[in-house]
């Protein structure tokens, strides 16, 4: 990470969405092993994977274990995925011996909605859950990879139905509604420790759990940051700053970019 | 041991109106081809289980095949929502759509148990989660040894499960390989099982990581080449994109997913593939 920081940063051009996958793949150390969802999350780890980890160990929750895809895979059954695997599993196994006794280090998600403490919504919108304003695709694998990855990493853009105070319907816990449920359930990972969003990043409180905003992308003000969420957003008393993306990130995130054709957005 | 037999036959046989069904394929050897011709027996208040509901049963709820979802995630893989899945749920269109929501691991866990024949499983699973206020198939159950507290799910023992594979030779002896999902559970844990193929050999070659279940274990197998269209099946067939992109827009609008289904499904002049 460190001696991508100490490139030049990029001349050109980035969107904010470039930013946030940068910051993402920034995230993720050589050597470690990391359970990916497609969009933003698939790119950001083969992104780490090209730039300052390449010992990055990608598992999808199709099964793929030690996946080296040289394209960016349409979904998360891409053939592409199975082929380039150390081993290929079935779902019970990839849940049930990999996720379960915490053999992940870091998991990667996003959703609907996350509030305050990191919790995340991706089950219905509205308070009736049997009557929903609109109806989200539900879990996935998000509850557990929430509970048994050593740590989270949630990526999304900022905005303020996205950010709110408190979601509607916990999907996947963070800190729970009071910021403590961590220690209470007695949940082996550490949670999100990061959301990063096109607007900074924010970290949970050392001492609270609630999200705070502690870096802020290029060009981005505080204010923007606070308009776009919805709880009173507390600020870190020492505020970074994104290192912009370099040429080289932004030269192979777009070279990756370009392998999905008309493929997914993100 | 399995019969050949053709697909509608095999269809109009074994999958009854009332039905628990399963027909799974992690967005790979997804039996597509089998989900239309559901479809095109007008098979009715069936209560459908599958992990990712995507296209197969977005349209098959569409169609009003179904009056309950089992499942743990319901999208548009790699495209986004599924509209007819949403319209159900939103507004009771065709018919009201009761639900039975999972995650991930505890469908899978379900399926073990079901295979396994096992009352329940048991995971680390759902800890903090609204879901289990809401989901009367999870629970939880004492560890007799160290009195842990774990998650519990219900077993799922579908009346049938239907699943899509690479090969089976001509005594019913399935062969599939790649991403394999849950298929093999959803076989073992279901009281019949269809199998359609891309092919039928004569004999089984040998193949790296497959998974083969014996003739004896499966009730019915149909030769249905691409019948996992728009998904992929390794080895015969990459996914259609376009398909998967296409459907977003045919999928939002009642009226033209009414034409869809009487081209594509009713229609005797359906789209080469």
């Amino acid at each position: 990470m460190s001696d991508e920081l100490s490139e030049v940063p990029a001349a050109s051009e980035f969107t904010s969405d470039e930013m946030m996958t940068v910051a993402a793949s920034r995230s993720l150390h050589d050597g470690a092993v990391c359970f990916v969802g497609i969009g933003l999350p698939s790119t950001a780890a083969n992104l780490a994977r090209r730039t300052h980890a390449p010992g990055l160990v990608l598992i999808y929750e199709s099964g793929t274990l030690g996946t080296k895809p040289q394209r960016l895979p349409l979904s998360i059954g891409d053939g592409v995925l199975a082929e380039t695997a150390d081993s290929v599993v079935g779902v019970p196994e990839i849940f049930n011996y990999w996720l379960q006794p915490g053999r992940v280090d870091v998991g990667f998600l996003g959703g609907a909605q996350v509030d305050r403490y990191g919790n995340i919504n991706t089950t219905v919108i509205g308070d009736d859950y049997d009557s929903p304003e609109v109806r989200l695709p539900g879990a996935g694998g998000a509850p557990e990879i929430a509970t048994s990855c050593g740590e989270v990493l949630i990526v999304m853009r900022h905005s303020p139905r996205a950010f709110v105070s408190d979601v509607d319907f916990i999907t996947s816990v963070g800190h729970g509604r009071d910021g403590g449920a961590r220690a209470e359930l007695g949940l082996p990972g550490r949670g999100p420790v990061k959301v990063i969003t096109d607007l900074g990043v924010l970290q949970p409180d050392e001492r609270t759990n609630e999200l705070t905003l502690t870096d802020l992308a290029p060009g981005v003000e505080v204010e923007r940051v606070r308009a776009a969420t919805g709880w009173p957003l507390r600020v870190a008393e020492e505020l970074g700053a994104q290192q912009p993306p370099t040429d080289r990130e932004l030269r192979i995130l777009r070279e990756l970019k370009a392998t999905l054709g008309n493929g997914e957005s993100s | 041991m399995a019969r050949i037999l053709q697909l509608d036959t095999a269809v109009a046989e074994l999958v009854n109106d009332g039905d628990t069904v399963a027909m799974e394929g992690f967005t790979h050897l997804i039996p597509m081809t089998a989900g239309h011709e559901i479809i095109r027996a007008g098979r009715r208040n069936l209560t459908l289980c599958r992990m990712t509901p995507d296209l197969i049963y977005d349209q098959l709820i569409g169609a009003g095949c179904a009056r309950k979802l089992v499942f743990s995630w319901g999208g548009n893989p790699g495209v986004g929502s599924l509209h007819r899945f949403r319209d159900a749920i939103q507004n009771s269109w065709p018919v009201p759509l009761e639900i039975e929501e999972h995650s991930h691991a505890g469908m899978a866990n379900r399926y073990v148990a079901g295979a396994s024949g096992l009352p329940f499983a048991v995971l680390r699973g759902y800890a903090g989660t609204d879901l289990p206020a809401h989901t009367d198939t999870i629970s939880t159950v004492r560890c007799p040894f160290t009195g842990e507290e774990l998650a519990a799910v219900a077993a799922l023992n579908p009346d049938v499960g239907v699943i899509h594979a690479q090969r089976a030779d001509r005594a019913g002896n399935v062969q599939f390989w790649g991403i394999t999902g849950v298929q093999k559970e959803t076989v073992l844990a279901s009281a019949r099982s269809l199998v359609t193929v891309e092919e039928l050999v004569d004999e089984l070659p040998a193949q790296p990581g497959a998974v083969v279940l014996p003739s004896w274990a499966v009730t019915a197998v149909a030769e249905v080449p691409g019948g996992s269209h728009p998904s992929y099946a390794q080895g015969y067939s990459e996914r259609d994109n376009t398909y998967y992109q296409d459907w977003d827009a045919i999928s939002r609008d009642r009226e033209r997913f009414r034409q869809w289904l009487d081209t594509e499904i009713h229609g005797s002049e359906r789209s080469p593939r």
